[in-house]
C-alpha cells in the first residue's frame, strides 16, 4: 500500500481548480487559430480572435477566462493500492475546491438544493464520479463545467433498427436547438450504450479527452469526424451569430448495451473549455 | 455608435441588428435570483431598488475582484433564462438589455412595442469584459453573492445589436445566412 495524505490531496485539487480558470490550454487556442482561417463569417473571425485574446488578457493579467467558473466536476482514478491519510477523499477534493475557489478569486455557482437554491458559498459540492484501477496511483481530472453549456444536454432512448443514423440526427438536432446559447464554438461529449445513468456520464467523460485527439477505434473516429463536419453545417457560428465554426471537436464515448436499447446523451462544453489533471 | 445610459427612446431607435455599439456610464446587473426578487417586489407594488426607466440591464454574475479592482472577470450570461421577466421589464422602462443568445419572440414583441434593444456581449470573453469595468457598487440583494444587483461603471464596453425596435434579429438572420443544412 502507498500512503496519500489528505492535505496532498487538497493542495493539488486546490492547484488545478485555480491553474484552469486562469490558462486556457495551447490546444484550445490553436483550434481558435486554426478556425479563424476557414470561418467565412467576418463576425465569426472577429470573436475568434477576440476568445485568443480574452485567454492571453486572462493569463497575463488574472482575470478568469469567463466569470463562469463552474461546477467542480471530476473523474477520479483511484489504485486499488493508496491508502489515504488523515480524511477522506471526497472531503479532500470538497475541501480543495472551496480554498481554490476562495484563493483563486473563483465564482461560487453552487446551491445546496435544487429548488430552495441557497448558494452553498465555497463551491461545493464537488460532482465526483469514482472509479478503482489496478495500482498505487491517484489520478484526479477536473472540468471547471459551465452552467450555460450544462442547461443544454439532451438524452434519448432510441431503438436498435435507429442505428447509426438515429445516432447522428440526434446529436445534431440537439446542437441546432441548442443554437447560441451553449458559447459555442463547442466541445461536443457524446455518450453512446450502457444504461440510462451510465450514457451520460460517458458524454461527460468525453468533454474530458484532449482536444483534438481522436478516438481509438477508426469506427468511431470516423463517426467523429462525420457528426463534426455535420455540426459546422448548421451555420450556428462563433456565438450562434453565424458562421462555420459551431464546434472545435467532438468525442463519442461507448459502452455495451442491452439488446432492446440506443442510449444516447449529448453534453457540450463551451469554448472556455478549462480541465486540468494530476496524478498523485 | 456610443450609448451612454440612460437611454432614451430616440437613442435606440436608429440601431439595426448587426451595429456595433460601445458603452460608457451605469448599467445595472441582474440575472436569475435577482429578476426573480424583482418580480416579487413589482407583483406586491412595493418600490424597486433602482429606477428602470432609461437603464440598461446586464445578466451577468462577476466573479470576485481581487484586491485594487472593481471587479473580476464579468462576461454575459444566457439571456433566454430571462425570457419570462423582460417585457414586464421593458414595458416598466428598461431601453436595454445585454446578455448572450437569442431572446424569445415574447421579448422581441415588447422591444417592438415599448422601443428597447438587446444587445449581445461576447460570451465566455470574461477577462476581456471584466477590464471595461471601472466602477461597481452594491444595490439590493447582497445576500444573493454573485447574483446581486450591482450598478457598474462601464468604459468603452463593446457589443453587437441583436434584436432592434423593428423586430430584427440578428441570430435567424445570420444563422440562415451560413447554414448548409
Amino acid at each position: 500500500m502507498r500512503a496519500i495524505t489528505f492535505e496532498a490531496i487538497v493542495e493539488q485539487t486546490k492547484r488545478i481548480c485555480i491553474e484552469a480558470s486562469y490558462n486556457l490550454s495551447d490546444r484550445m487556442v490553436r483550434q481558435f487559430e486554426l478556425a479563424k482561417q476557414t470561418e467565412q463569417s467576418p463576425l465569426g473571425k472577429e470573436i475568434l480572435q477576440q476568445l485568443i485574446d480574452n485567454a492571453r488578457i486572462s493569463r497575463e493579467e488574472e482575470y478568469p477566462i469567463c466569470q463562469d467558473t463552474g461546477a467542480g466536476v471530476f473523474f477520479v482514478e483511484l489504485g486499488l493500492d493508496v491508502r489515504i491519510e488523515g480524511g477522506g477523499l471526497i472531503d479532500a477534493i470538497n475541501r480543495g475546491v472551496a480554498e481554490g475557489y476562495r484563493e483563486g478569486y473563483l465564482r461560487f455557482s453552487m446551491v445546496a438544493d435544487p429548488l430552495r437554491r441557497k448558494n452553498t458559498g465555497d463551491n461545493t459540492p464537488a460532482m465526483i464520479a469514482m472509479q478503482l484501477v489496478p495500482g498505487d496511483r491517484l489520478k484526479l481530472s477536473f472540468l471547471a463545467k459551465g452552467g450555460g453549456c450544462e442547461n443544454m444536454s439532451a438524452f434519448k432512448m432510441l431503438t436498435p433498427a435507429d442505428g447509426i443514423k438515429g445516432v447522428k440526427d440526434f446529436v445534431v438536432e440537439t446542437i441546432r436547438n441548442a443554437g447560441g446559447n451553449p458559447c459555442p464554438p463547442v466541445i461536443v461529449g457524446v455518450g453512446i450504450g450502457g444504461t440510462f445513468d451510465q450514457c451520460c456520464m460517458l458524454a461527460k467523460k468525453a468533454l474530458f479527452r484532449e482536444v483534438g485527439d481522436r478516438h481509438p477505434d477508426p469506427f468511431y473516429a470516423q463517426l467523429e469526424t462525420e457528426l463534426l463536419d455535420e455540426i459546422n453545417k448548421l451555420g450556428i457560428g462563433p456565438m450562434g451569430l453565424g458562421g462555420r465554426t459551431t464546434a472545435v471537436a467532438v468525442s463519442v464515448e461507448t459502452l455495451p448495451c442491452h439488446i432492446t436499447s440506443l442510449p444516447v446523451a449529448v453534453n457540450m462544453d463551451c469554448h472556455a473549455h478549462r480541465h486540468k489533471s494530476v496524478v498523485l | 455608435m456610443k450609448l451612454r445610459p440612460p437611454l432614451t427612446t430616440s437613442d435606440v431607435s436608429d440601431l439595426r441588428i448587426g451595429d456595433k455599439v460601445i458603452i460608457d456610464g451605469p448599467i445595472y446587473t441582474a440575472r436569475d435570483a435577482a429578476h426573480k426578487r424583482l418580480f416579487e417586489l413589482i407583483e406586491a407594488k412595493k418600490d424597486l431598488p433602482f429606477p428602470l426607466d432609461g437603464q440598461v440591464i446586464y445578466y451577468v454574475g462577476p466573479t470576485p475582484p481581487r484586491p485594487g479592482r472593481p471587479i473580476g472577470a464579468a462576461g454575459p450570461t444566457t439571456s433566454y433564462r430571462m425570457d419570462t421577466y423582460t417585457p414586464t421589464l421593458i414595458e416598466l422602462g428598461i431601453k436595454a438589455t445585454i446578455g448572450k443568445g437569442p431572446r424569445a419572440p415574447e421579448v422581441i414583441e415588447a422591444m417592438k412595442r415599448f422601443k428597447a434593444v438587446y444587445l449581445v456581449a461576447i460570451g465566455g470573453t470574461g477577462a476581456l469584459l471584466g477590464r471595461r469595468v471601472v466602477k461597481s457598487e452594491s444595490v439590493a440583494f447582497e445576500d444573493l453573492g454573485t447574483e446581486a444587483i450591482r450598478r457598474l461603471t462601464v468604459k468603452d464596453f463593446p457589443a453587437i445589436v441583436a434584436n432592434d425596435v423593428s423586430g430584427g434579429d440578428l441570430f435567424t438572420e445570420a444563422v440562415a445566412t451560413y447554414a448548409q443544412r
